[in-house]
This record gives structure tokens, C-alpha cells and sequence, in this order.
């Protein structure tokens, strides 16, 4: 029996930690919030030298080919950076479903660059709606020779004025979801960027109009396992979301003093310190387990991803007001870094379907 | 028990209903803070609040003498209510009717309640609170703000800090240390600053919901007239306790509860969730209950406490736990319409498709900072523990 992480995949997450506490400090994440696109271009050439960008992308296109878990490792620490850019929805989310769905000669062409990072992909999915089902697009996909043509509107695509290529999810002929990538500069592709509260991401809206696509379908229902995926993902983000606001949290009460002693001393924080911190440990075990199902294709992934997505979000949600509330009014601040955390919190909530939609699939994959 | 409204009462409701009917201002103000607190939206704000006294709908418990009606407390519990049922926005004055004006009626000389209490019922002068420090927060009576009493004026020097409003109010009440030497809850006054005085300089600071709404305020050799002390020198303490008090039931109002409920519940009728509406889903019709129940817990909460006041009896631990309830209750309702708007929560205030016109991004931020304003929730429950149950204390 082991259960952990192995040598290697600490290494990673040490080294991801020491580069972005370098290079992602907080003022960083903030050139990043006021610029318009969202990212900082200097750590995102970075990155893809570190070969993060080409992290699951199969060896054959470029990259590392490694597995789930070893993302959800550095999607841990980007989380704890509050890391700003495409990376999740480009490298882990666009690259999976390409990489899984698409043919030897897709993969080629979008990868390849996206590995070396030359490229960017992201994922259109959700719309109007609150539902993620295929049977509730608008979004159609109709046969065009070998390809298809799309159109409909797809709201809250990350990135999607920076994207090269995206990934999105329209009702087939036959009426299931089909995932087909779409080359962002085609006819009747159309960008419109909305305004986000957590300004460590962007989000736009795009509308399709017989834009030529090409079908991901080389692997069947490969829909869910990219929501799988996403929740894990989502649910990684949000644990290094967590620790980062709860250290925050308990080195500032080492420092400031009231009634004559460090906050900390109080036990009214103590105790809340001490319960957010029970609340990550077992829920970073849950997460682990999650992502090691994926990768060795267990039967209950499906239902672990969700469990991961409800926990983590719910845990980082709670965990980032609660540590507002430690800092006093400092904590009130836009001069002040906790609410980075506190916004990107509600966004890893809602994206990717809410703890509520999440805890229903668990019950229903549950058999209850 | 005797719930029913005599018919004066009712009429005197029919009254202000059509009043608010009639002249509620239809745009700009924002029924709620999405509206930015700046120069036009202070103007505007000031003006309704004019209206609204010229009515006799401001302030109607207090005195004949000094502006108001000395009316039941009762009335004011209608005009609260048919305020909530219309939407009606907060007025800009809050903190000179809610906490200030109060404090100077008990505890205020003659000349100071005629000079300032008239003002504050129209909205005429606007004022913010001087309490914390940099250093002075939870521990407020460590505060280290120096007033010097030379001649006949006091002259201030120091820095008070999240002083919310600062940047447009005219006066100030301020927590000065007139004796360094004394225990720290012994040396502390309660006087009135005139904020146009040479000397003060406002800073702003920008919260996280990226307005500016708090500021830091500093004093240099400010000179305030001595008649501006209110209570009696080295015994400011009690003053600012009694001013809290008032705070505290203010920020804890189950108006407010009630009026936000009010909106969660409009908004979640409009979502939708698996094909119908939010408060048809099994789960979310018991989150929002929950909630009502709670509100209407501190609604009734109210009315007994009201009673009590018009009955003469003293407030105890049932009073102290208002702010506490109040402030955590109005930031779960917001939680649960962020969580009710799924992906669109992710929209700031300011996107075209945000719903409900950007009220909860907003109202989810200074929730949470009501929680932290006025006391934190930590120190109320240390104030409900120790002063309410007499638990032993820990410091
Ligand atoms: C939106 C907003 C508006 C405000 N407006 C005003 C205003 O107009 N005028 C004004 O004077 N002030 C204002 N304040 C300031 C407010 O009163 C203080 O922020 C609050 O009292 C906390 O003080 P602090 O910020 O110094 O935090 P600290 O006192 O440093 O508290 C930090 C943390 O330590 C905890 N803590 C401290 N002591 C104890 C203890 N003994 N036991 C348990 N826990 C403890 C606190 O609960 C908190 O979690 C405002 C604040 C906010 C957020």
C-alpha cells in the first residue's frame, strides 16, 4: 500500500512552488488583473520551457505525457499562486480533449504548437443554461464532408480572445454531445469578452455561425471524462486556493497584535484556523484519490471527480471568507491579497457546475 | 400580545405607502449600494433624504425641540417596514441618524443637540465615524489619537483609519486620548470634529469590492472648540459605547434581512435549474426557508425588542446578539444568491449580463465586510460570552 505522491511528483510541486513564489508573487498576479488579456506573458513563456504547457500532451506530439495526477499537482500550486493565464483550460482541458478525441494529424497540428507554447486552446461548454447535459445545447453541429459546421453561443469561455483553437461541445446529428475543435480565426467564429469579478481570469462569450469544425471523436464519451477532468482540475485549484489564503491567515495572526499579544493567541482564531485546516487535509486525500482514478480509468472516477469538485470548492469558499474575517479590516482592502483568493474561490464554484449539481451526481452515480 | 395597529397606525401606513408610491426616485440612486457612492450619487441621495423629512417620515421618535416628532417608536416601525416593501434606497445620513444622533439625544448639552441634530435629519451634514486606528481596532480603547487641551480648544494629533465616508462628510465623532497617563479605558474623549478644519487630511483607501469607500484620516494640530465635547473629559469611553450600541442594532437591522430576502427570494424565482425554477428545486426551497426563517426569527426579535424600549426595560444579552445575527445572516443571503446565480456570479457588477443590475457581487463583498465592521463576529461572541453570560474572562 502506498498512497501518496511519488518522488517525482513532489519534485514537481517543489520546484512549481519555488518558481511561482519567483515569478508569481502577488504583485505579479496583479499586473496581470489590470492588463487586458489576463496573463502574464513572461511567466506563460516560462512555463512552456518548463515543459508545463506539453504536461499530458502525448509524447508523440511534443510533450511529457504524464497523467492526471501529476497535473493536479501543479494545478495545486498555481491555485496557491493565484496563477492568472490560460493554463487549466488550455493545457490541461483543450489539450486532453484533443489529444483524446482528436486523429493523429489534429493532434499534430494543435498540440504540437501548444506543447511548445506557441499556442493556445480553451474550451467552450456551458451556455445560457445552468446545464451542462448535450441534450440542453443550442449549440448544434451539423455534417460537412469529413468536418462539421457549428453555431450557437457558448458563454464564460476562458481566454477566449487569446485562444488559437477551441474545444467546444455542440448536439451532434444524432443528438448526443459531440466535442469538436474549432480554429478560433475561422468565419463565423465571433469574440466578445465579458467583465469578471475574479480578475485572475477572463472570460468571453463566443458565437458560432457555421464555423467549419473539426469532430473530436476518436474516443467514445469523451464528453463526461473532459467534465471529469475539469472537476478535478477545478477541485486541484482550489486546495492550493485554500492553503494559500489559510497561511495568509495564520502568519498574520502572527504578527499583529491587539489587546496587547499576537491575534493568534486568541482562541476564537485558533479555532478557526484549526477547522479550515481540517477541513483541506482529508479533502487533499480525496482529491488525490480522484485524480489517481482517472489515471488508472477506475470504474468510480466519474463519481470521485465530483466529490472532489463539491469538497473543494465548498472547503475553499468557506476557507477563503473565514480568512477575510482574520484579517480585520485590512483584510476589506483592495490594497491587500486575500481577496484574490476570496473571488477566485466563487469562480472555481460556480465554473464547472456548482458542489449542489456535483453532490446530485454522487448520489445518482451512488446508486441512492 | 397585541399585534394589531390602531387605526391611526394604519392610516399613518396608508400614508407612507402612497408617499413612497408616489415619490420613490425611479433611477440612479439604486435601491441598495450597487449604486457608486460618489458626488452625483451623494447629491441625489441627500436630496431624497430631504424629501423624505419635509414628509415627516425621518427620525419620527425624536424630540419636538430638535426636528423630529417625539412620535410612538412604533411609527418608526411602519415607516421601516413600508420602507423594506418598497425598496426604498438607504439614505446618506446613516450614520448621523443611526449612531451619532441617538448618542448626542442622551448624551449631548443643549447647545450641541439644537446645533447638530436639525442637520442631520435633513441630511444637510453628513457624518462618519473616527474610531479606529492603525493600531486600535478590536482593542479600540488602546487608541492613541492625542487631543491637548490648550486654552479653550482641543488640538488633535494623530490618524484614524477604514473611516467609511470620510471623503464626503462634513463632521466627524472622534475617540481622542486626552490623558496618556490614565488606564487606557480612562483617558479617552468623545468629541466632534468639524472636517473642513485646517490640519485633516482624507486619503482614500479602495476596498476589494474596488470602490472607495473607507479612508484614512490624519490630524495635524487640528483645533476643535471645546464646547465640541460630548460627555465629560477622560470619560469618552461610555459615550462611544453607547454610540456602538446603536451601531451594532443598526447594522444588525432585520429591515435590512428582510429587504434583502425579499430580493434573493424575486431572484431565485427568475433562475432557472434543471428546467424549472430555483424555488421549485428541492434543495434550494430548503436553503431559502432556512433563511426566511431566520429572517423572520429577527423580525419578531425586533418587535420584542421594541417593546422593551417603549416599556422602559434594559436591554440584555437578546440585544447584544444583533449584530452578530444580523450581519452573518445578510451575508449568507448573499452567499446563497451568488450561489444561486451559478456561472453568472462569476459577472462584476459592471458586465451587461450581470443579473439582478449587479446587486449581489457587490452586496456578497460588503457582507462580509459588515461582518468585520463595527466589531468583528469574534468580538461580538466574546461581548455576548462575557458581558451577556458572564463567563469568565480570558484577557
Ligand atoms: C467596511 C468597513 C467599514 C468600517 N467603517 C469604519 C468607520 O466608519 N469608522 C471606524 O472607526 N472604523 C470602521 N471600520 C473598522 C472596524 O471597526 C475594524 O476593522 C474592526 O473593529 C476590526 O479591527 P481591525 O481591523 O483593527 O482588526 P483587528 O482588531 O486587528 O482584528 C484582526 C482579527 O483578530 C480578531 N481578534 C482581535 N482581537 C480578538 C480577541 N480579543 N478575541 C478574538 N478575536 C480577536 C478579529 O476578530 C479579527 O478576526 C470599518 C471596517 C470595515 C470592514
Amino acid at each position: 500500500m502506498d498512497f501518496g505522491l511519488s518522488e517525482e511528483q513532489r519534485q514537481l510541486k517543489a520546484s512549481a512552488r519555488e518558481f511561482l513564489s519567483a515569478e508569481c508573487a502577488p504583485s505579479a498576479v496583479r499586473k496581470a488583473m489590470a492588463a487586458q488579456e489576463g496573463r502574464l506573458a513572461e511567466v506563460d513563456r516560462e512555463i512552456a520551457k518548463l515543459g508545463w504547457t506539453g504536461l499530458i500532451v502525448p509524447e508523440k506530439f511534443g510533450g511529457a505525457g504524464l497523467g492526471i495526477l501529476d497535473v493536479a499537482v501543479l494545478l495545486e500550486e498555481q491555485g496557491y499562486a493565484a496563477m492568472p493565464g490560460p493554463f487549466l483550460f488550455s493545457s490541461v482541458l483543450a489539450a486532453y480533449a484533443v489529444a483524446r478525441g482528436g486523429s493523429d494529424e489534429t493532434g499534430d497540428k494543435l498540440l504540437r504548437p501548444l506543447a511548445e507554447g506557441k499556442a493556445i486552446g480553451t474550451i467552450a461548454l456551458a451556455e445560457s443554461g445552468d446545464s451542462l447535459a448535450p441534450r440542453d445545447f443550442s449549440t448544434t453541429a451539423i455534417a460537412d464532408g469529413t468536418g462539421a459546421r457549428i453555431s450557437g453561443v457558448k458563454e464564460f469561455v476562458p481566454y477566449a480572445s487569446l485562444a488559437d483553437f477551441m474545444v467546444v461541445a455542440a448536439r451532434g446529428d444524432s443528438g448526443s454531445a459531440d466535442l469538436f475543435a474549432v480554429d478560433s480565426s475561422a468565419k463565423g467564429v465571433r469574440v466578445e469578452m465579458l467583465k469578471n469579478l475574479d480578475l485572475t481570469r477572463r472570460v468571453g462569450r463566443v458565437t458560432f455561425d457555421q464555423a467549419a469544425a473539426i469532430p473530436l471523436r476518436r474516443e467514445p464519451a469523451l464528453y463526461p471524462r473532459l467534465l471529469d477532468i475539469g472537476a478535478v482540475a477545478i477541485a486541484s485549484d482550489s486546495l492550493g486556493g485554500v492553503e494559500r489564503a489559510l497561511d495568509m491567515a495564520v502568519d498574520y495572526s502572527k504578527v499583529r497584535e491587539q489587546f496587547g499579544k499576537p491575534i493568534g493567541s486568541f482562541q476564537a482564531l485558533k479555532h478557526v484556523a484549526a477547522e479550515i485546516v481540517s477541513e483541506v487535509e482529508p479533502a487533499r486525500s480525496l482529491l488525490w484519490y480522484a485524480a489517481y482514478a482517472q489515471d488508472a480509468r477506475l470504474a468510480d472516477a466519474p463519481r470521485f471527480a465530483s466529490m472532489a469538485k463539491a469538497r473543494l470548492c465548498d472547503v475553499y469558499s468557506r476557507g477563503t471568507d473565514r480568512a477575510v474575517l482574520m484579517h480585520g479590516g485590512i483584510g476589506f482592502t483592495w490594497e491587500h491579497d486575500i481577496h484574490l483568493w476570496f473571488k477566485r474561490a466563487r469562480f472555481n464554484e460556480s465554473y464547472f457546475g456548482s458542489p449542489a449539481l456535483h453532490r446530485e451526481r454522487v448520489a445518482q452515480l451512488g446508486g441512492y | 400580545m397585541d399585534l394589531n395597529f390602531t387605526t391611526a397606525e394604519e392610516e399613518f401606513r396608508l400614508k407612507i405607502r402612497r408617499f413612497l408610491e408616489e415619490n420613490l426616485p425611479k433611477s440612479g440612486l439604486g435601491a441598495g449600494r450597487e449604486g457608486r457612492e460618489d458626488k452625483a450619487w451623494l447629491e441625489k441621495s441627500k436630496a431624497w433624504q430631504r424629501k423624505l423629512y419635509e414628509s415627516g417620515y425621518v427620525a419620527l421618535a425624536w424630540p419636538k425641540e430638535y426636528g423630529g416628532q417625539a412620535l410612538d417608536p412604533v411609527c418608526q416601525t411602519i415607516v421601516n417596514d413600508e420602507m423594506v416593501r418598497a425598496n426604498a434606497p438607504y439614505l446618506p445620513g446613516g450614520s448621523g441618524l443611526g449612531m451619532l444622533g441617538p448618542t448626542l439625544i442622551s448624551w449631548g448639552t443643549e447647545e450641541q443637540k439644537r446645533r447638530y441634530l436639525p442637520k442631520i435629519l435633513t441630511g444637510e451634514e453628513i457624518w462618519c465615524q473616527g474610531y479606529s486606528e492603525p493600531g486600535s481596532g478590536s482593542d479600540l480603547a488602546s487608541l492613541r489619537t492625542r487631543a491637548e487641551i490648550i486654552g479653550d480648544e482641543f488640538v488633535v494629533n494623530g490618524q484614524k483609519v477604514w473611516t467609511s465616508g470620510a471623503q464626503h462628510a462634513d463632521m466627524m465623532f472622534c475617540l481622542v486620548r486626552t490623558d496618556p497617563d490614565a488606564p487606557k479605558h480612562r483617558g479617552i474623549s468623545y468629541i466632534l470634529i468639524d472636517m473642513h478644519s485646517p490640519g485633516i487630511t482624507v486619503r482614500p483607501l479602495v476596498q476589494m469590492t474596488g470602490d472607495k469607500g473607507f479612508n484614512e484620516v490624519f490630524f495635524d494640530n487640528v483645533h476643535v472648540p471645546r464646547k465640541n465635547l460630548v460627555g465629560k473629559l477622560n470619560e469618552g469611553w461610555i459615550v462611544a459605547n453607547a454610540t456602538l450600541f446603536h451601531e451594532r442594532n443598526m447594522l444588525g437591522s432585520a429591515t435590512g434581512s428582510e429587504q434583502r430576502f425579499n430580493r434573493l427570494l424575486a431572484l431565485t424565482k427568475k433562475i432557472k435549474r434543471g428546467g424549472r425554477a430555483l424555488t421549485e428545486d428541492a434543495v434550494f426551497r430548503q436553503r431559502l426557508a432556512d433563511l426566511e426563517i431566520r429572517v423572520e426569527a429577527m423580525r419578531f426579535h425586533s418587535l420584542r425588542q421594541l417593546t422593551d424600549q417603549i416599556r422602559g426595560r434594559n436591554p440584555g444579552v437578546e440585544t447584544m446578539i444583533n449584530k452578530l445575527v444580523g450581519t452573518e445572516l445578510n451575508h449568507d443571503l448573499a452567499t446563497a444568491a451568488m450561489e444561486a446565480m451559478g456561472d453568472y456570479s462569476m459577472l462584476a457588477r459592471e458586465d451587461a449580463s450581470v443579473l439582478d443590475h449587479g446587486y449581489w457581487p457587490y452586496e456578497w463583498m460588503f457582507s462580509l465586510g459588515l461582518v468585520i465592521g463595527g466589531g468583528t463576529s469574534h468580538i461580538q461572541k466574546n461581548i455576548i460570552a462575557e458581558r451577556g453570560l458572564k463567563m469568565p474572562k480570558s484577557r
